[in-house]
C-alpha cells in the first residue's frame, strides 16, 4: 500500500479507506500488478504417457491398449502425443511394436505424434513408419550420457546431428530433450551452465523446441529458476519446455516456477504413468490431469479437456491394474461429492 | 541457492519459515484407525526431536463426536514437552478451554469457516454464531495468558457451497484477529485451491490481518498443496501447516488424500535455501513410525523416494 506505515494499514479497514481516499484504488490496483505474476495466457501440454510414462511401467502392455490409450488421448484435445520410440527392442522391449502402434493409431488432424529416434536407424525405421516429427534426448550430465546410452555427450550430439540434418532435409520437426536439468543420480547436482550448453548446441543444430527434464525429480524453485536463468540467455524461452517429475512432490511447484519465467509448454503423462527407474517404488511423471488442473484454476488456456483425460487415465490404469497416480482423478472418483467442484475449476 | 532464486522477478522468498506440525491433531483425526494413546504420544514426542517448533497435539472436543481424540488428556499430559516447543490443542468452545487448561495447555486453537454452509454442517451453527462462541473462548484465554491461533477452513472452496468469496475470508479472519488471535492460519479444507484463487484470497486477507500473522494450511487432496504454498510464499507468509507422512484423508472425497505432507514441504522449503531448523531424517522417522502403526503406506513422495533409493 505505498507509503502508509504498516500500523495504520492494519488498523483501518480497507473498505473503510477506499470510502475516504477514492485514489487509493488506483495506488493498490498498481500493487497487485506488481506483486501478481505474469503468466502466459496459453501453455501447451506435451503428453508423454503413451511413450515415457508406459516405458517406466514393469507390466508390458498389449500392442492393442497402446492404441487405444493414444486414440483416447487424441479426443482430449491434447495437440501433442508422444506415441512411441524407435529404439532396439533389446534395450526397451515395452516399445518393440513401435511401428505396429504408429501403423494403427488414428491420426487427428488436430495431433502431432512424435516419435523418439535415438541414431540414424531409429529414424529411417520410424520414417519408414509413417513418423512426421521426431525426437532424440541428450543430457547434462556425462556419467548418465555415458551409463544410458553408452557414449559422451559430445559422442551422442554427433549422433544425433546427423539424425536432425537428415530429418531436417525432409522436412521432419526435430523436438530435444535433455534430461538430469537439476540433478543426476550419479554425480547429484547438475551446474546450470553446463544444462544451458547442451541446450544450445540441440537448439543451434535445429531442434525447434528442446525439454529440460528433472530426471529424478529432485529439482525445486530454486534450483529450477537458477537452472532457466542460464539456459534462456541462450535460447528463447518459446523454445523451451519443462519435463518435471513428481519424485519428491515437487513438480507443480517447479512447474510454476517455470510459467512465472515465461515457460509455456509442459510436458506430462496421463494419470503419472512411469515410476522413476532410478527410486524402486517412487513415482515418476507429473500427471497431465494435476497440470491441467492448475493451469485451468489459473485460467490458463490448454484446449485440453480435463475430464477426458481422466477418462483415459481410467482405462490405462484398470489395463495396467495399477491404481492412478493423479490426485486430481484420485478425488474426482468419488463423483457424488465433487461434481459440484466443476463449478470451481473444470 | 540463493534465497531469491526461487522467487523470480525479484521478489523475496522469506528466509525462515516456521512449520506448524498438525499430524497428531488434524492428521490422525481423519485417520479411520483409532490409534492408542502410547502411539500417539510417542509420535508426539519423535516429532520434538525432529526440530519442529510448533506441534498440535490433540483436541478438546467431545469425543462423542471425535473418538480418536478421547485420549486428549492422556495424551496432554503423557507428552514430553521440549522447552522452546509449543503445543497447541483445539478447544471448540469455553468447556473444552477449562478441560485444556486444566490439563496442562499452554496454547489453544479455534476454527471458524468461511462459508455459512460448511460452518452450519459441521458446527451446526453460522458463522457469526461460532464466532460469538469463540469469543467466549478468546476472552478466557486472555485473562489466563494462553495465546489462542485462529483458522479459517474453506479459504478456497466448499465441499457445499462451491466458491468462496476471497473478501467473506478476510472479514472471518479480521475477526478472529481483532478477539486476539496471535495468528489465522488459512485452510484450504478441500484443496481444489489452486496459485490463482490462493494469490486473489491472500491479497484480500492481507489488506485486514498483517502477513506476518498469516499461515497457510493446504490440502493436497488435487495435488496443488506445494504450488498453492510456493505462491503464499512470494506474497510474504512464512508460516506453513503441514502434517507428517500426510496424515489425514479427505473426509469430503473417499479414498483422496488430505493434508500436504510436512517431508515433501521441507524438501521445497530447503531446496530453496529456506530455513526452518526441521531435521529431515528425523521428521521421515517419524513419518515411519507412524505409518507402521497405522499399518499404511506414507502419502510423502519424499518419504517414498529416499527410502528406496
Amino acid at each position: 500500500m505505498g507509503n502508509f506505515p504498516t500500523t495504520v494499514k492494519h488498523c483501518l479497514s480497507y473498505e473503510e479507506l477506499i470510502q475516504d481516499y477514492p485514489w487509493l484504488a488506483r495506488w493498490l490496483q498498481e500493487e497487485k500488478r506488481a506483486l501478481t505474476h505474469e503468466y502466459p495466457e496459453f501453455v501447451k501440454i506435451v503428453e508423454v504417457g503413451p511413450r515415457d510414462g508406459l516405458q517406466n511401467e514393469k507390466e508390458m502392455v498389449p500392442t492393442g491398449v497402446k492404441i487405444q490409450l493414444i486414440d483416447m488421448l487424441s479426443e482430449t484435445g491434447l495437440s501433442v502425443i508422444e506415441a512411441t520410440s524407435f529404439v532396439s527392442s533389446k534395450w526397451v522391449p515395452q516399445m518393440a511394436d513401435h511401428t505396429e502402434v504408429l501403423q494403427a493409431i488414428h491420426r487427428s488432424s488436430h495431433v502431432r505424434y512424435p516419435v523418439l529416434t535415438p541414431n540414424m536407424h531409429g529414424f529411417q525405421d520410424a520414417v519408414a513408419a509413417g513418423a512426421t516429427e521426431v525426437a532424440v534426448f541428450g543430457s547434462a550430465s556425462e556419467t548418465f550420457s555415458r551409463k544410458n546410452i553408452n557414449c559422451s555427450i559430445d559422442e551422442s550430439i554427433l549422433r544425433f546431428e546427423e539424425v536432425i540434418c537428415t530429418a531436417k532435409q525432409r522436412q521432419i520437426p526435430v523436438r530435444g530433450y535433455v534430461s538430469c536439468a537439476l540433478g543426476c543420480p550419479y554425480e547429484g547436482p547438475i551446474e546450470s551452465t553446463k544444462v544451458a550448453e547442451v541446450v544450445k548446441r540441440l537448439y543451434e543444430l535445429g531442434c525447434y523446441e528442446v525439454s529440460l527434464g528433472d530426471t529424478i525429480g529432485v529439482g525445486t524453485p530454486g534450483s529450477m529458476a537458477k537452472m532457466l536463468h542460464s539456459v534462456k540467455k541462450e535460447v528463447p524461452s518459446s523454445a523451451l519446455a519443462v519435463h518435471c517429475h513428481d519424485t519428491y512432490g515437487q513438480a507443480l511447484a517447479n512447474i510454476l516456477t517455470a510459467l512465472q519465467m515465461g515457460i509455456c509448454t509442459v510436458d506430462s503423462s496421463v494419470a503419472g504413468l512411469g515410476g522413476c527407474p532410478y527410486a524402486q517404488g517412487a513415482s515418476g511423471n507429473v500427471s497431465t490431469e494435476d497440470v491441467l488442473y492448475m493451469l485451468h484454476g489459473m485460467g490458463i488456456k490448454t484446449g485440453v479437456d480435463l475430464s477426458k483425460v481422466i477418462e483415459a487415465g481410467d482405462f490405462i490404469c484398470k489395463a495396467l491394474n495399477r491404481k492412478t497416480n493423479s490426485k486430481v482423478a484420485q478425488a474426482r472418483g468419488d463423483y457424488s461429492v465433487h461434481c459440484h467442484m466443476k463449478k470451481i475449476n473444470t | 541457492h540463493n534465497v531469491q532464486d526461487g522467487a523470480s522477478a525479484g521478489k523475496t522468498l522469506p528466509e525462515r519459515v516456521k512449520i506448524v506440525e498438525v499430524g497428531p491433531r488434524d492428521g490422525l483425526q481423519n485417520e479411520k484407525t483409532v490409534v492408542p494413546s502410547e502411539v500417539k504420544i510417542h509420535l508426539i514426542d519423535m516429532l520434538s526431536e525432529a526440530g519442529l517448533s510448533v506441534i498440535e497435539a490433540t483436541s478438546f472436543v467431545s469425543p462423542k463426536w471425535v473418538p480418536q481424540m478421547a485420549d486428549q488428556v492422556e495424551v496432554m499430559m503423557g507428552i514430553h514437552r521440549r522447552p522452546g516447543v509449543s503445543y497447541p490443542v483445539l478447544t471448540p468452545n469455553l468447556k473444552g478451554f477449562l478441560a485444556a487448561v486444566n490439563a496442562g495447555a499452554a496454547e489453544v486453537a479455534i476454527f471458524g469457516a468461511a462459508s455459512e454452509l460448511f460452518s452450519k454442517k459441521n458446527i451446526n451453527c453460522s458463522v457469526d454464531e461460532s464466532l460469538q462462541r469463540f469469543e467466549v473462548v478468546t476472552k478466557a484465554a486472555k485473562e489466563a495468558g494462553v495465546p489462542v491461533r485462529g483458522y479459517v477452513s474453506c479459504v478456497l472452496g466448499c465441499p457445499y457451497e462451491g466458491k468462496v468469496s476471497p473478501d467473506k475470508v478476510a472479514q472471518v479472519a479480521k475477526r478472529l484477529y481483532s478477539m486476539g488471535c496471535y495468528e489465522i492460519s488459512l485452510g484450504d479444507t478441500i484443496g481444489v485451491g489452486t496459485p490463482g484463487g490462493m494469490t486473489e484470497m491472500l491479497q484480500a486477507v492481507s489488506r485486514e490481518v498483517p502477513v506476518n500473522a498469516l499461515a497457510v494450511h493446504c490440502h493436497d487432496t488435487y495435488g496443488q498443496a506445494l504450488a498453492n504454498i510456493l505462491i503464499a510464499l512470494q506474497m510474504g507468509i512464512s508460516v506453513v501447516d503441514s502434517s507428517v507422512a500426510g496424515l489425514g484423508g479427505c473426509p469430503y472425497a473417499q479414498g483422496a488424500s488430505g493434508n500436504v505432507a510436512t517431508e515433501d514441504v521441507v524438501y521445497m522449503l530447503h531446496g530453496l535455501g529456506i530455513q526452518t531448523g526441521v531435521d529431515l531424517p528425523k521428521l521421515m522417522d517419524a513419518g515411519a513410525f507412524i505409518c507402521c502403526s497405522l499399518n499404511k503406506k506414507t502419502s510423502s513422495k519424499v518419504a517414498q523416494a529416499t527410502c528406496k533409493l
